[in-house]
C-alpha cells in the first residue's frame, strides 16, 4: 500500500483541483457577460450533462452493463415523474423496485 | 453565528415538501457513504483516508475511483487524474448554475458546495431565491451527510458493504431523473439531452470514466436554433 504522506498528497491535489473546476464556471461568469443565447446553450449544456450522467450510472458498472434491476428502477421513476407524482414518491420507488428484483434474483 | 442566521433562512425559504425532499437526497449520500467508507478500509486504506478526502472533494464517483485504483495497486498519480477527470463536468455545471453563491467568504464555502444534486435542485428552482436555497440546503446536508456515512461505514467495515441490496444504485440516477424532467419536457431540450445521453453511453465502451459524460455536451449545437428563439431580449 502507498504510504501516507504520497496520499495525503494525493487526495489534496484531487480536493484542490475539484475545488478549482468548481471555482471556474462562477469566476468567469462574474467577470464576462454572456449574451442571452449563450446563457441558454449553458444551461441546455447542464441538463444534457445531466443526461448523460442519468443514462451512465442507471445503464452501465464499470464499462459493461448495469444488469435489470438498476435500469429498471431507473425507469420506473422517469414513468413517475413524468406523471408528476412527487419526488419522494419517485426516488423511494425506483430503490425500493430495484431492490425487490434483487431479491427475486434478477441481477 | 452567521452562519446558523444563514442556515435559518435557508430553511424558512423552502417549503415543507422541498425540505423533506433535500433531507431525502442527502440521507441516501449519507447511506451510498456507508459502503464508501466500507470498502476504502476493507481495501486496506487507514480510517483517516475517506475521512480527509469525504469532506475536502465531495464528490462520490470520483473519491469511489481514487480509492479503486490506489487499493488495487494502482499509482497516486493515475488515481488524482482519473478523479479529476470524473470531477471535470463540474466546469460547465459552474457555467450554467445561476448566481446562488453569494459574496465574500460565502462565495468560497458555496463554489465547495457545488455537486450534481445541489445543481440539479438549484436549476429545477423557478426562481432566484429558491434556487439559492435549494442549492445551500443540499450542498450542506451532502457536506455532512457523506463525511458522517463514511466514517460510520469505516467503522462498521464490511458489514453494510453491499447496499446495493436496497436498490440504493437506482436512487442517484432517480433522483436526477425526477428533478431534470421539468426541462425535458422542452421539446428541443429533450432530442438533445437524448442525444448527449447516447453518445456519452456508447462511449462509456471505449472512454475512462468522466470523459463519456463530458463527451455528451457535442450534441448541444442541436440545442442552437432553439436556445435563439426563446423570449425575445432587448439586443444589447
Amino acid at each position: 500500500m502507498t504510504g501516507s504522506s504520497t496520499l495525503v498528497v494525493a487526495v489534496l491535489a484531487l480536493a484542490a483541483g475539484t475545488y478549482a473546476f468548481r471555482l471556474a464556471g462562477p469566476l468567469l461568469r462574474s467577470r464576462v457577460a454572456f449574451p442571452p443565447r449563450a446563457e441558454r446553450l449553458l444551461e441546455t449544456g447542464a441538463v444534457v450533462l445531466l443526461a448523460a450522467l442519468i443514462a451512465t450510472t442507471a445503464l452501465t458498472e464499470g464499462d459493461g452493463a448495469a444488469g435489470v434491476a438498476r435500469p429498471a428502477g431507473v425507469a420506473v421513476a422517469g414513468v413517475l415523474a413524468w406523471r408528476r407524482v412527487p419526488f419522494l414518491a419517485v426516488v423511494l420507488t425506483a430503490a425500493a423496485t430495484t431492490a425487490v428484483l434483487r431479491l427475486l434474483g434478477v441481477p | 453565528m452567521f452562519i446558523v442566521l444563514g442556515v435559518h433562512s435557508i430553511w424558512r425559504t423552502l417549503t415543507r415538501a422541498q425540505r423533506r425532499d433535500i433531507a431525502l437526497v442527502s440521507m441516501a449520500v449519507g447511506v451510498t457513504a456507508l459502503s464508501y467508507g466500507a470498502i476504502a478500509v476493507s481495501s486496506g486504506f487507514p480510517l483517516w483516508l475517506p475521512l480527509l478526502m469525504a469532506p475536502l472533494v465531495v464528490a462520490g464517483s470520483a473519491e469511489f475511483l481514487f480509492v479503486g485504483i490506489v487499493g488495487a495497486g494502482g499509482s497516486p498519480v493515475a488515481a488524482v487524474l482519473a478523479g479529476l477527470l470524473v470531477n471535470a463536468r463540474h466546469i460547465p455545471f459552474g457555467l450554467a448554475l445561476p448566481d446562488v453563491l453569494g459574496r465574500g467568504w460565502r462565495r468560497l464555502l458555496g463554489t465547495h458546495l457545488m455537486n450534481d444534486e445541489s445543481v440539479v435542485f438549484a436549476l429545477a428552482q423557478s426562481d432566484a431565491r429558491r434556487s439559492r436555497a435549494a442549492y445551500w440546503a443540499c450542498g450542506l446536508g451532502i457536506l455532512v451527510c457523506w463525511p458522517a456515512g463514511a466514517l460510520a461505514g469505516a467503522a462498521l467495515g464490511t458489514a453494510v458493504r453491499d447496499t446495493d441490496a436496497f436498490g440504493l444504485d437506482a436512487m442517484f440516477p432517480a433522483v436526477l431523473l425526477a428533478l431534470v424532467l421539468p426541462a425535458l419536457r422542452d421539446r428541443g431540450t429533450l432530442r438533445t439531452a437524448l442525444a448527449g445521453a447516447a453518445l456519452a453511453l456508447a462511449a462509456t465502451l471505449v472512454l475512462p470514466p468522466g470523459l463519456p459524460v463530458l463527451l455528451a455536451l457535442a450534441a448541444l449545437p442541436l440545442a442552437w436554433r432553439a436556445a435563439g428563439r426563446q423570449p425575445a431580449e432587448a439586443p444589447r
